[in-house]
């Protein structure tokens, strides 16, 4: 059991479907994700990246289809999912009125992490904001607060990352320091799954799918995506896919 | 205790302290509204300007109008004609007038408009005219429990009642869609933090405020005010308890149907309003229609009311109160479970 689950993908998406009454958000995709992968998920807005994730994630309900993350079905037992994945949502959600030390003490103690003030002090430390602890987290500048969280959500070493839009609003310098960490965790087996508008970064992933209108359009290497639409850049990958739609 | 509900109020803890209108909400307010209950809210009469004509002006006219100085409530305006004490009424500068026609015939008259006073003010009057009858007819009117019929005694501990639900109703339906608003609600989710261990841990800090509350008015009544706690104190407590279960429950249903805080908060007031009218606070359930009558068996704040009243002006005990705590206990259950039940982590 153990040696297959070695094997296993770490997220296997089978026609998963969302339906806001009659609205399709997301629209019968199928796909998997390796384990130590980066995986990117590109998509105009409202073309249904959030929603996947959040379904992954286990805070939204699938109408039909089926999600298997870390080997637990999200339609079924998805309170399971939770003990084993980190979020980070586009928008920041740590409590603007504590401390960074006191949010980082607080997400630390429901995820139930050993060691506790050894791992707040290492997330102090790979979100460089040592000496800024007693800081209140509100009067933080993005950046910072970016970093806070991508910190906060691998505190209790998830196996599967889930990041929506993390670098929104993020300047260049903090951005290639938080793909540096990005590739660092994935080097260590986390599974990274990210959602992006930032078509260099799009180039850091392992593998990309592209979304448009609740469906998956295209699949694969940055590479390979370029040679199969004959494209210099993933830009112009992007825009053709996602144009083609409008045009149709 | 788990370790995530300690963390969880932990974390709660943190943030109220840290707020401060908080700390105003916690202890200020309540002291405040006893000291407005306790001295500016009052259904006693203590002084009544009146206008007295007095067209006869024989020896038993005048001997009435003496009767009535000397109660010390009266004080008499002496006018020389109806018309000029009918002004003044108007202008409102008597609130009674006695009035004598040529024959000595009497006509007492009170400033209707004036609601619950005149009513008080015509009593008087009636009791220092039957006082001084030949041959008098004595009546010796007690009031039970209170004996000098201070209406503080009766209202301030009502305050508690009101107080405790304005506070704990408000906060526990703003402080969940707070977090959903400022997207905190969706970090939590994706944690395995368990539904009741949020609950409680939002709920219980808010419940510790109301004790807090329900603690500082007593003392404020007790201490200040001097109104005899005839009763128990931890019998008085208990009832507390059950009363936040459902003000709590009340303020989660809320939070679990609003989407903004504003919006919570005016439907907390759309609560509060009829509870508090609907509670025998100032009016008596007894002299309410039928209908009405019926709703008010919803409604906790009416039980608390009750118990309140007769813990600390009567000294009842559980074996003449037990059904208020009874359906204190039911409504809150029935309102904590339909809340919970309502409040989703997958959507």
């Amino acid at each position: 059991m153990l040696e297959n689950k070695q094997e296993q993908p770490a997220v296997i998406i089978e026609h998963l479907t969302k339906k806001f009454g009659d609205f399709t958000a997301v629209d019968d995709i199928s796909f998997t994700v390796n384990k130590g992968e980066i995986f990117g998920f590109l998509g105009a807005n409202g073309a249904g990246k959030s929603t996947t994730i959040r379904m992954l994630c286990g805070i939204l309900k699938p109408t039909s289809g089926r999600g298997i993350v870390g080997g637990v079905d999200i339609s079924k037992t998805p309170e399971k999912v939770k003990a084993f994945i980190g979020y980070m949502s586009q928008k920041f959600s740590l409590y603007d009125d504590l401390t960074i030390e006191e949010n980082l003490n607080f997400f630390a103690g429901i995820y139930g992490v050993r060691n506790r003030k050894e791992a707040v002090k290492k997330a102090i430390k790979s979100a460089d904001l040592t000496g800024k602890e007693k800081k209140i987290t509100g009067s933080l500048p993005v950046g910072w607060k970016q970093r806070l969280s991508l910190a906060s959500a691998v505190m209790h070493g998830p196996s599967i990352l889930f990041l929506d839009e993390p670098t929104s609003g993020v300047d260049p310098i903090t951005r290639r320091k938080f793909w540096e960490t990005i590739r660092k965790l994935a080097e260590d087996g986390t599974t990274v799954f990210v959602t992006t508008h930032y078509m260099m970064e799009a180039e850091y992933c392992d593998r990309l799918s592209i979304m448009r209108a609740g469906k998956v359009i295209a699949i694969g290497s940055p590479n390979k995506l370029k040679q199969n639409n004959k494209k210099d850049s993933l830009e112009d990958v992007f825009v053709s896919l996602v144009q083609k739609g409008v045009d149709q | 205790m788990t370790n995530r509900l300690k963390f969880m109020l932990k974390k709660e803890l943190l943030q109220t302290l840290r707020d401060p209108r908080m700390r105003i909400v916690i202890l200020i307010m309540p002291v405040f509204q006893t000291l407005i209950f306790g001295y500016a809210v009052t259904t006693d009469v203590k002084k009544v300007d009146t206008a007295v004509v007095d067209l006869a002006n024989t020896t038993e006219t005048r001997t009435i109008t003496d009767q009535f100085i000397s109660s010390g409530i009266f004080i008499p305006a002496y006018k020389a004609s109806y018309d000029e004490a009918w002004y003044s009424m108007d202008q409102g500068e008597i609130q009674a007038m006695i009035l004598f026609n040529r024959q000595g015939q009497m006509q007492f008259v009170t400033d209707g408009s004036r609601g619950l006073s005149a009513g008080v003010t015509a009593g008087y009057a009636a009791a220092i005219l039957t006082r001084n009858q030949h041959p008098p007819i004595t009546v010796e009117a007690r009031a039970w429990y209170n004996p000098l019929l201070e209406s503080r005694n009766f209202y301030v501990p009502g305050v508690i009642a009101m107080m405790v639900m304005v506070v704990t109703l408000i906060l526990s339906s703003m402080a969940v869609v707070r977090e959903v608003e400022i997207g905190t609600m969706e970090q939590i989710m994706v944690t395995p933090m368990k539904r009741w261990e949020f609950i409680v841990g939002k709920l219980l800090p808010f419940g510790a405020i109301g004790m807090v509350n329900v603690l500082v008015v007593t003392a404020v009544a007790v201490f200040w005010f001097n109104i005899p706690l005839q009763g128990s104190l931890p019998l008085l407590m208990l009832g507390s308890v059950l009363y936040l279960m459902n003000t709590l429950g009340a303020g989660l249903l809320i939070s679990t149907v609003s989407r903004t805080q504003q919006q919570a908060m005016l439907s907390a007031f759309f609560v509060i309003f009829p509870a508090s009218l609907l509670s025998g606070f100032a009016f008596p359930i007894a002299n309410m229609p039928k209908v009405i009558r019926f709703f008010t068996i919803f409604n906790p704040m009416r039980y608390m009311m009750t118990i309140l009243r007769d813990i600390f002006l009567k000294g009842n005990g559980l074996d003449i109160l037990w059904p208020n705590y009874l359906a204190m206990l039911l409504l809150g259950t029935a309102l904590l479970t339909t809340a919970t039940l309502r409040f989703k982590k997958t959507g």
